[in-house]
């Protein structure tokens, strides 16, 4: 057990590496950098040679190798460095921008897996075929929405026509009451239809028959034997869906004028603001990593037959 | 008891249709019977014969597509066929209880033992959860189970196979039914297991009076166990009576099929002795196979085992699983190279070839799989499957291919119209065949069957048997025959081992083994066998 945990972590600092080396890579290779941009702006009108000198402050004009290891090491002592643009460090960035998409996020999360189990429960104790199958086309129906347009639809319905949520000087929670409903209907989406497809499988299982032979009713048959099985597949692909999840901020944030990590990304990027963009990468790939190790990680505490570790040999 | 004479069940001219996309197919045709109290009734039928659809009707759990047509199920007099799901509840485990097939799957995997009885009692009964643990761990003790107190905080997987058929009867007789549904209780289960679980539920039943609505395709189960059968064919019944009478005097040409047809309950026509000297196809000499553990030190697989096979014979190897079966023919195809003995086929050392030597070695020995469902490719056609070896192995001129393909098809007797076909367009049977045919199609030496013959009806068994009986007296083939079906072995084998937790316990002659086996073990496998308790001298044999 404590070798499946550990060697889980250990999986989850090479990736965060991987992440980090690659982006690494892939920002270097753009051409020019966030030096150029900043100061060959003619407004600042500075000579050719003072640029030459900037940039050899910033040590942006040494080999890649030694700005790689300078990099990682920085990253390695929490000092993700300056922010060319803003010209704060991007640490102090971090702290206003990120706790407003860390709320958004973990909100969404949260509300997508409530309404994902609620369309399969929903669907699943259904009592008529039709019903049934109008519920179960639900997910395919939320994946085709695109999220901009669903932010608009969400804003117009809601705020302009019924005047429910207010989007002009909202109050902290009422702020994010759109955005997250934005946010949950397309992750919940793939999520209800894995688990109508496990709960209906998990139903055909003969130790559901047994239980039905013991006289359970339907719904002791859902919540104690149905469900709990049906839920470990779910959880695999909720931690993959984690991504999407941050890819869908990015949008939404837009649309709502949340002053999130979303923001902050869009404006790094028009900027060839690398050493944002090098933060941004390795908060987002920490955060999909712990995701998934922590899914990893409660998998043996939901399924009595991975706390053995090897099951019996031969 | 005051309902002596009411019949616990009386199922009256049921009528069970399934819906199939438009289509409402009746499964079941006016089937009548009667269960009396204490009595074991055997349902008795091939797959397909609507067997288990009746039994499912019995408890109220047909498939979500069937339904009870016209007829009823009187329960203790009571007609509980048109009953609401909620009435339904109220028998469900209290009145009649389920002892399911497969124990492996019967049990939820994220549920303790303890909790899984305990839910039965929880349904239907008031008692407190002091009262209601003792009360399981009593139950779990009634059931033979060791350390009941240990069990209670154990899951499924923690179990065997026959441990947890044991909880699930433990489940079954809890509330004392007045019925039990045995659907094919034992037919997932190792021949011994399967004798110590009949003769518990035999137990439970004398001691409670219960009466048992048992379902199997065994015949000797059902000879063995049964006061009355009840045979059906095609959702009819064919004959009903008691077991004594109908295994005596059967008067419908099915039963009579069922009967010569059924291995355990055959007389052992003796095969003709081999006649020595005979050159040896497979020579094993003491073949040893580890397993490296992860945890543990190595895990010893195969443990010493030596056996040879004489040309155009058959040999088998017999045992319960665990008992390195697999292992050992895996080694023999070469999917694995021993960790210490020898390997011969013919004057070929398997042990010592290499990539393409051991590439070409594989046409020498083929394998059929026991389960024909899944050892076809169900996206390729006949014809593909069983040229793709030779596609392998003999660059022939299409018309050629085409030939030998068409050859061996014919030859494991199956039309030529079924190479066009996909495999799920088979049946069982002509499925097995497809098998045989591409593992013929490359002329080996030696042919593994590997429980060739277990997941099959028994009167498509018996073709199959009597398929590979021809083709080795034609083409002179030679057998290792895999099987934890000793009634089987008997008829079909010339040698046999028998293995048991890796090691060989015996080996020799099918008859001296089965006349005189040198281990108690092997006894025990032997008496094992169902149908030993009906007569083989009255069995009225097809002419």
């Amino acid at each position: 057990m404590t070798r499946y945990v550990i060697g889980r972590i250990g999986q989850a600092l090479l990736v965060l590496w991987a992440a980090f080396t690659l982006s690494f890579i892939l920002l270097q290779a753009m051409p020019g950098d966030a030096v150029l941009i900043k100061f060959l702006n003619p407004e600042f009108g500075l000579s050719a040679d003072q640029v030459a000198e900037i940039r050899a402050a910033y040590a942006v004009d040494s080999s890649v190798v030694v700005q790689y290891g300078h990099t990682l090491v920085n990253f390695l002592q929490g000092d993700f460095g300056y922010s060319l643009q803003a010209g704060v460090p991007v640490s102090a960035q971090l702290a206003t921008n990120l706790p407003p998409t860390l709320k958004l996020a973990g909100l969404g999360f949260l509300a997508a897996t409530l309404l994902a189990v609620f369309i399969a429960f929903l669907s699943s104790m259904a009592p008529f075929a039709w019903l049934r199958n109008a519920i179960q086309s639900l997910p395919s129906l939320f994946i085709s929405v695109p999220v901009f347009w669903l932010a608009i639809m969400l804003i117009q319905i809601f705020s302009f026509r019924f005047r429910l949520v207010s989007v002009i000087n909202p109050g902290p929670w009422e702020s994010l009451v759109l955005p997250v409903a934005t946010l949950a209907v397309p992750i919940a989406a793939p999520l209800a239809q894995i688990l109508i497809r496990n709960i209906d499988e998990i139903r055909t299982r003969p130790f559901v028959a047994v239980a039905r032979a013991k006289g359970a009713s339907e719904t002791r048959l859902l919540w104690r034997h149905v469900a709990r099985n049906a839920i470990l597949p779910t959880l695999t692909i909720a931690g993959v869906l984690f991504g999407e999840l941050i890819a869908g901020a990015v949008v939404t944030e837009t649309v709502f004028g949340l002053n999130g990590i979303g923001g902050l990304t869009e404006k790094a990027v028009g900027n060839q603001d690398l050493s944002v963009l090098q933060a941004v990468v390795v908060i987002s790939a920490a955060a999909f990593v712990t995701i998934n190790l922590a899914v990893d990680l409660a998998y043996p505490l939901l399924d009595p037959r991975l706390r053995t570790g090897q099951g019996a040999a031969a | 008891m005051s309902t002596s004479q009411k019949p616990v069940l009386d199922v009256r001219d049921l009528n069970i249709s399934y819906s199939q996309g438009d289509e409402r197919p009746t499964v079941v045709h006016g089937v009548s019977f009667t269960v009396e109290p204490g009595e074991v009734v055997a349902l008795v039928g091939e797959s397909g014969s609507g067997k288990t659809s009746t039994a499912q009707a019995v408890i109220g759990l047909l498939a979500e597509n069937g339904r009870v047509e016209s007829g009823s199920i009187l329960l203790n007099g009571e007609d509980i066929s048109r009953w609401s799901a909620r009435r339904l509840r109220s028998i469900r485990g209290a009145v009649v209880s389920l002892v399911p097939q497969d124990p492996g799957s019967s049990l939820n995997p994220v549920l303790t033992i303890g909790a899984q009885v305990r839910e039965i009692l929880e349904i239907h009964g008031r008692l407190d959860r002091r009262e209601a643990d003792r009360k399981v761990i009593e139950l779990l003790a009634n059931v033979g189970l060791s350390q009941p107190e240990l069990r209670i905080r154990q899951y499924p997987h923690e179990l065997s196979g026959g441990m947890k058929q044991r909880v699930l009867i433990a489940i079954a007789i809890a509330l004392r039914p007045a019925l039990i549904i045995a659907d094919e209780p034992t037919s997932a289960l190792d021949v011994t297991v399967q004798r110590r679980i009949l003769d518990l539920i035999d137990d439970l039943r004398r001691e409670h009076g219960t009466s048992v609505l048992l379902v199997t395709h065994d015949l000797g189960v059902a000879a063995d166990r049964s006061d009355r059968i009840i045979v059906l064919q095609g959702g009819r019944i064919q004959e009903q009576g008691r077991t004594v009478d109908v295994l005596a005097s059967p008067q419908s040409a099915y039963t009579r099929k069922l009967l010569s047809d059924a291995p355990s309950l055959a007389a052992a026509k003796p095969r003709p002795p081999v006649e020595p000297g005979r050159p040896a196809a497979l020579t094993i000499s003491n073949l040893v196979q580890d397993f490296s553990l992860p945890t543990a030190k190595n895990f010893r697989a195969v443990d010493n085992i030596s056996f040879s096979v004489a040309r155009g014979t058959t040999h088998a190897v017999v045992g319960e699983s665990g008992s390195g079966k697999t292992t050992t023919i895996r080694s023999i195809a070469g999917f694995q190279k021993p960790t210490s003995g020898e390997i011969r086929i013919g004057d070929l050392d398997v042990a010592s070839l290499r990539s393409e030597a051991l590439r070409q070695f594989r046409r020498k020995v083929q394998l059929v799989y026991q389960n024909p469902w899944a050892s076809l490719d169900p996206r390729q056609t006949v014809q593909a499957i069983v040229e793709e070896p030779l596609l392998n192995f003999d660059p022939l001129p299409r018309a050629e291919r085409e030939a030998r393909v068409r050859a061996i098809i014919e030859r494991v007797g199956l039309p030529a119209t079924v190479l066009s076909r996909l495999p799920h367009a088979l049946s069982g049977g002509q499925r097995q065949r497809v098998a045989i045919a591409r593992a013929l199609v490359l002329e080996p030496e030696v042919v593994v069957l590997d429980e060739a013959v277990s997941a099959l009806d028994v009167t498509v068994q018996a073709q199959i048997l009597d398929l590979l009986a021809e083709l080795q007296r034609d083409l002179g083939l030679t057998y290792v025959f895999v099987s934890h079906d000793l009634a089987v072995v008997r008829q079909i084998a010339d040698t046999v081992s028998v293995l048991h937790n890796g090691r060989q316990v015996d080996y020799g002659t099918v008859e001296d083994v089965f006349s005189s086996a040198s281990t108690a073990y092997t006894r025990e496998l032997i008496d094992a066998i169902p149908g030993q308790k009906f007569p083989r001298a009255e069995l009225s044999r097809q002419p």
